[in-house]
């Protein structure tokens, strides 16, 4: 039958999606974290090409421009603590944030049901704005003279400004805010499909209210738990704007670091293998969560 | 389960007969609004111990927030609950020596067959031996050995609905509470269950209250029904009352199949009513008391399998027959569902039961018929 002759075009789409807008850039990244850096347009030249050199020359030459570039990944501080850092942060942050949503994640799916649809919107809401101009609004909130100072000294709280913007915290503030929605939409569908009768059976059967959230609903929701860290988790380890536009000099994330080697130092190779570290290391906790994925659809 | 036969229990069993016996459940002028409707309305009854009691009616009629009342899930806008003495008011879900059984089963999807049964014994905080020993009684009571490690996902409906059910019985409480226990079950399997859980009852020694919207169910099991509607009870009886003698059309009708004769009063004496119906045509013999007078509406209530129904005339036609025409035949097996325009308005129903096995029915469609009945076959309701 033509049907099924002609559904491998079906199939291949999605792959034809990866080739071009995956697999290709990444092939071309990691072979520019492979090259020397050089004062030219495009700034660095290729070490070996398979199809001039041959391919015994590559390999050759493949092993020890690794170690040149890669190694100092290692061997330069400003990476490791950079990565360090940046997971740190995003961990920390994410942490911080499941303490946020959970309540209102569970404060909306327990909502009356004509309610939540509108509940869900204004979780989205932010969204219809530039995430850049979001930023840029924290700013003109958090600075000596911005909204929040102005507000804390007009009330008599404090006596003078307090120093947000250009710290850490202003990093988490901003991380907290942008990826406030990523927690709790996870959160609330896995609340939110919740028989409500689990809740009075364990009741029933012994628990007060708290003992059947910790045993019941709270292990119930631990695929949200899980989708909602990893999907602020993932992202907010490579965050580049709200470190640059919020932090300050001394708060380094990888992101950041990045960019200042190739728009400052115009390394490109080495910026190339500073994004192919990071994406191994990302690859560890995406994996988890797409094993996790799997296993929730096994599940029904 | 039960080995013995239940009949020697089931027979000598009527607590509400005896004016000395003491209810386990009381429940006195209860009612629960849910803002300006008003669910349960001033309802009071009291259920003995060890019997099983059914909460008859259909979707919306109060019987499921009656019970959810029990449970302590909803709290009475007024009125008091007490089992065994002990006034339920303010007392939470889980201090009640009551367990549910979910309509939804509502078995924890992340545990085993066995934690989900042990998960009321572990709130009880009794010995882990004394935990194991009663998961395993359970799981042999409700034939489940050898599922103890499953999860609810990998069992039938059948299955959960047995997990459901030794869950809600491990603890042992003094009343057991079904919500529509057998609704999820396909007709043959909700058949068998039904049995199951009467032998189980007995075996146990519990008391039962079951919500249902099946009569069947409920005629079948329990030892009282109580049949609800709009938030009341419209009458509280053994399944055999309930069909015999309903108080109200509504009762009739909700049993069962009945057929509805409207007439006038032309007589009340002696326990004999005599009604003149236009419907049949003639009088209608009733036997039985009722305080009718003469010249009231009533109606004769007569279920369709204590019609007769022949092609020729009575002996007597002016008394307890009707003549038709037939108009539609609803075959079912066993019995057949004759469904006769009547000569006077109105349709009757007659169903006459299949004794042997022939194609061939002497009455078909479209036949003149004559429907008769003895006098004590039906009964008179005013309401």
């Amino acid at each position: 039958m033509t049907n099924t002759n002609h559904r491998w075009i079906v199939r291949a789409i999605p792959y034809l999606w990866m080739l071009v807008l995956f697999f290709i850039p990444f092939i071309i990244v990691f072979k520019i974290s492979l090259s020397s850096p050089e004062i030219a347009q495009p700034p660095y030249s290729p070490t070996f090409d398979p199809f001039v050199d041959g391919w015994s020359e590559t390999f050759a030459r493949f092993a020890e421009f690794t170690s040149a570039n890669y190694l100092r990944l290692f061997v330069d501080s400003i990476y490791v603590s950079s990565y360090l850092s940046s997971i740190w942060i995003a961990g920390s942050s994410t942490v911080m944030m499941l303490f946020i949503a959970y309540p209102l994640a569970y404060g909306m799916a327990r909502a009356p049901k004509s309610w939540r649809p509108t509940l869900v919107m204004m979780v989205i809401l932010p969204f219809w704005t530039s995430f850049l101009i979001r930023v840029y609004a924290w700013i003109s909130i958090l600075s000596e003279e911005g909204l929040l100072n102005s507000m804390l000294l007009s009330l008599g709280i404090i006596d003078e400004p307090l120093v947000i913007l250009s710290t850490n915290a202003a990093v988490y503030i901003g991380i907290l805010y942008s990826y406030l929605p990523f927690m709790v939409l996870p959160l609330y569908s896995a609340l939110e499909k919740m028989d409500e009768s689990l809740i009075e059976a364990a009741k029933d059967l012994g628990c007060t209210n708290i003992q059947a959230f910790w045993k019941v609903t709270f292990p119930l929701s631990l695929p949200g738990v899980i989708a909602g860290c990893f999907l602020v988790f993932i992202p907010a380890v490579g965050e580049f704007v709200i470190p640059d536009l919020l932090g300050g000099s001394d708060t380094v994330m990888i992101g950041k670091t990045m960019w200042e080697e190739f728009f400052n130092n115009r390394d490109w190779p080495a910026a190339s293998a500073v994004a192919i570290a990071l994406l191994i290391v990302l690859m560890i906790p995406i994996m988890i969560f797409q094993n996790n994925q799997a296993k929730q659809q096994d599940m029904g | 389960m039960a080995a013995k036969s239940i009949g020697p229990i089931r027979r000598k069993f009527a607590p509400w007969d005896d004016p000395s016996a003491k209810p386990l459940i009381r429940i006195e002028n209860v009612s629960k609004n849910f803002g300006s409707f008003t669910a349960v309305n001033n309802v009071s009854l009291d259920i003995f111990e060890r019997e099983f009691f059914a909460l008859l009616g259909p979707s919306g009629c109060g019987k499921t927030t009656l019970m959810r009342m029990l449970a302590g899930f909803e709290t009475p806008s007024s009125g008091s609950i007490s089992i065994a003495g002990l006034d339920l008011a303010g007392i939470p879900p889980h201090k009640r020596p009551v367990n549910m059984m979910f309509q939804s089963y509502a078995l924890f999807p992340h545990m085993t067959v066995e934690k989900n049964i042990a998960f009321g014994l572990e709130m009880e905080k009794l010995p882990k031996g004394e935990i194991t020993a009663r998961v395993e009684e359970m799981l042999k009571l409700v034939k489940l050995e050898g599922f103890a490690l499953r999860k609810p996902h990998q069992l039938s409906g059948g299955q959960r609905q047995r997990v459901a059910l030794a869950r809600a019985i491990a603890k042992r409480p003094k009343v057991l509470l079904l919500d529509e226990p057998l609704g999820a079950l396909d007709k043959k399997l909700r058949e068998e269950t039904q049995f199951e859980l009467l032998d189980l009852q007995v075996a146990l020694g519990m008391t039962f209250v079951i919500v249902t919207h099946d009569q069947d169910e409920a005629m079948t099991m329990a030892d009282r029904i109580a049949v609800m509607d709009k938030g009341q009870f419209v009458q509280i009886s053994r399944p055999a009352e309930l069909y015999e003698q309903p108080v109200s059309k509504y009762v009739a009708d909700f049993i069962g199949d009945i057929n509805l004769i409207e007439g006038r009063v032309e007589k009340n004496d002696l326990g004999k009513i005599i009604l003149g119906s236009d419907t049949t045509g003639g009088m209608i013999e009733a036997s039985g008391e009722s305080a009718v007078k003469n010249g009231d509406t009533a109606w004769f209530a007569l279920r369709p399998e204590k019609v007769s129904i022949s092609l020729s005339p009575p002996e007597n036609p002016s008394v307890n027959t009707a003549t038709g025409t037939v108009w539609d035949i609803g075959y079912v097996g066993d019995v057949s569902v004759y469904h006769v325009r009547l000569d006077g308005g109105g349709t009757m129903r007659a169903s006459i039961a299949n004794t042997r096995r022939i194609v061939e029915r002497p009455i078909s469609w479209e036949d003149k018929v004559f429907l008769t009945w003895a006098p004590d076959s039906g009964i008179v309701l005013t309401k």
